[in-house]
């Protein structure tokens, strides 16, 4: 079959061509430690310096203000433990959302097992953060509050700046994993107010395995990689350069692109739900309406399993994701359904479309075509009523 | 991954659907966990004449469930009741350490329509 219809760009992204080209001479001609005294070196230096600076203006923070990483999970790592641990004075408690990534959740937990308490702050059914209910969490003796941006899942926007502000009241560090906003949205850190932020490479269309965290001026994050001292002291180890390099290009492009690529995406986005709502009976949005990524549609199909779709999906060319993680590594459902109030046998069967630069009216039409004999294959396999489900 | 022959009973599975007029029937699993399937059985001089199944659950729910009643037919009842939940993993050359117990309940699934068949017989 030669269709193939890529749209789980929340999974994984292509290298966007002109990133991996920006990237190429520094695998084989500028191969110098940036920090060699010898133009190799400096050569290094001046490409890791360059890249600095455009992921920096991406969000709007000074140049100094970015360390780069491995990628998100060790951004994260970077700012929650590190700022939980370097905070450790000032109190012992830690504020989530009940719709973190896995990592954040796996860090808190590891948080706890330190001796810190961690609060689970609720959402609403469509994913938004319940502010009232972050009022009440943070506490004086709260060190670092974590929201994220976007969820990648269901594709919520969380009101960021109203959630910083309140965790400054308290005089708590506020931490946002927006590895699912940046490059979809506008992302300033001087207007979120913002402490710490996490970014990854593969979400704006550079290559896997880098990423960078935020660290606002005068905010101390205890290391967790001990070394020769780069990145500040923060993150030692050397630089990968092509990496960093790659998700400079990405991050340039991305705040070049952005407005036009989103308000396409949304357009597609906006057409892919309605035509798949509309083409098979007791299919639901999950997620806000229109308080959503531009690139994200999350849908749930009564009767059926994620899984059992995706790989009906699969052949025929199409790749999607669930939202059950019934593929995953547990068999259990997507605690970000559950916390936006869902019931175990409804998360069960939802389906993760995240759009990207290949994604083309098309292929969304095909999606919206083929996707009810797929539903209605597998329904007409279930054992399962409206009874069962009520 | 699944294995060529999960993904073939995925694709095409066997009997799948209901049998009108089942002998007996036996259901396990619950939409909860993700996994629930029906088994219908049609019982002929104590041998399973006919099986058919409904699943609602993953890829590897709706293969072992569908290799379950290729096990079964034309097995006596005694005979069915020794299919265990491993040789269908076996028939289907293994699966995903994860999917072995939840998505793994279609001889279960048989077991409770034959124990249902053999218990309203015992009443006769």
């Amino acid at each position: 079959m030669s269709i193939r219809v890529y749209m789980d760009h929340g999974a994984g992204r292509p290298v966007d061509p002109r990133v991996l080209e920006a990237m190429k001479p520094y695998f084989t001609e500028h191969v110098g430690n940036p920090a060699s005294f010898h133009s190799e070196g400096f050569k290094a230096l001046e490409a890791l310096k360059e890249a600095r600076s455009s992921v920096a203006e991406l969000i709007n923070a000074d140049p100094s203000e970015i360390v780069f990483t491995s990628g998100a999970t060790e951004s994260n790592n970077l700012a929650l433990l590190g700022g939980a641990l370097r905070n450790r004075k000032k109190g012992s408690k830690v504020v989530r959302s009940a719709v973190e990534h896995i990592s954040v959740i796996n860090i808190c937990k590891e948080l706890s097992r330190m001796g810190f308490e961690v609060a689970e702050c609720p959402v609403d059914e469509a994913g938004v953060l319940d502010l009232k209910e972050l009022e009440k969490h943070v506490d004086d003796d709260t060190v670092l509050v974590t929201v994220m941006a976007a969820n990648g899942e269901i594709g919520t926007l969380q009101p960021i700046r109203e959630a910083a502000e309140l965790a400054h009241s308290r005089g708590t560090l506020f931490h946002t994993d927006a590895t699912a906003a940046a490059g979809q949205v506008p992302l300033d850190v001087k207007e979120l107010g913002v402490d710490l932020m996490t970014l990854s490479s593969n979400d704006v269309y550079g290559p896997k395995g880098v990423g960078a965290l935020y660290v606002k001026k005068g905010v101390r994050v205890k290391p967790h990689m001990i070394g020769g001292g780069q990145e500040n002291g923060i993150r030692s180890g050397t630089e990968n350069v092509p990496g960093i390099v790659g998700m400079g290009e990405a991050a340039r492009l991305a705040k070049a692109e952005m407005e036009a690529e989103s308000t396409r995406l949304a357009a597609l986005r906006d057409r892919l739900i309605e035509g798949v709502l509309a083409a098979n009976p007791e299919s639901y949005l999950n997620g806000h309406p229109t308080e959503r990524l531009p690139n994200n549609a999350n849908i749930r199909f009564s009767y059926i399993e994620g899984e059992a779709l995706i790989l009906s999906l699969d052949d025929l060319g199409i790749q999607l994701s669930t939202g059950s993680a019934c593929a995953a590594k547990t068999l259990e459902p997507s605690h970000t359904l559950l916390a936006c109030g869902l019931k175990h046998e409804e998360a069960h069967g939802s389906l993760v479309f995240t759009l990207g630069k290949n994604n083309n009216r098309n292929q969304v039409e095909y999606v919206i075509q083929e996707l009810p004999g797929v539903v209605e294959r597998l329904r007409a396999m279930s054992p399962l009523t409206p009874e069962e489900l009520r | 991954m699944y294995s060529e022959k999960v993904l073939d009973h995925f694709k095409n599975p066997r009997n799948v659907g209901e049998l009108e007029d089942a002998d007996a029937e036996g259901t396990v699993g619950n939409p909860v966990c993700g996994d629930m399937m029906t088994m219908y059985i049609k019982v002929k001089d104590d041998r399973i004449e006919d099986v058919k199944f409904k699943t609602f659950g993953c890829g590897a729910a709706i293969a072992t469930s569908s290799m379950t009643t290729e096990l079964a037919k034309g097995k006596t009842l005694d005979e069915a009741l020794e299919i265990s939940r491993k040789d269908v993993a076996d028939a289907l050359d293994g699966l995903p350490l994860v999917k072995m117990h939840c998505s793994n309940l279609a001889a279960d699934a048989l077991h409770e329509a034959i124990n249902s068949y053999k218990e309203k017989n015992a009443e006769k």
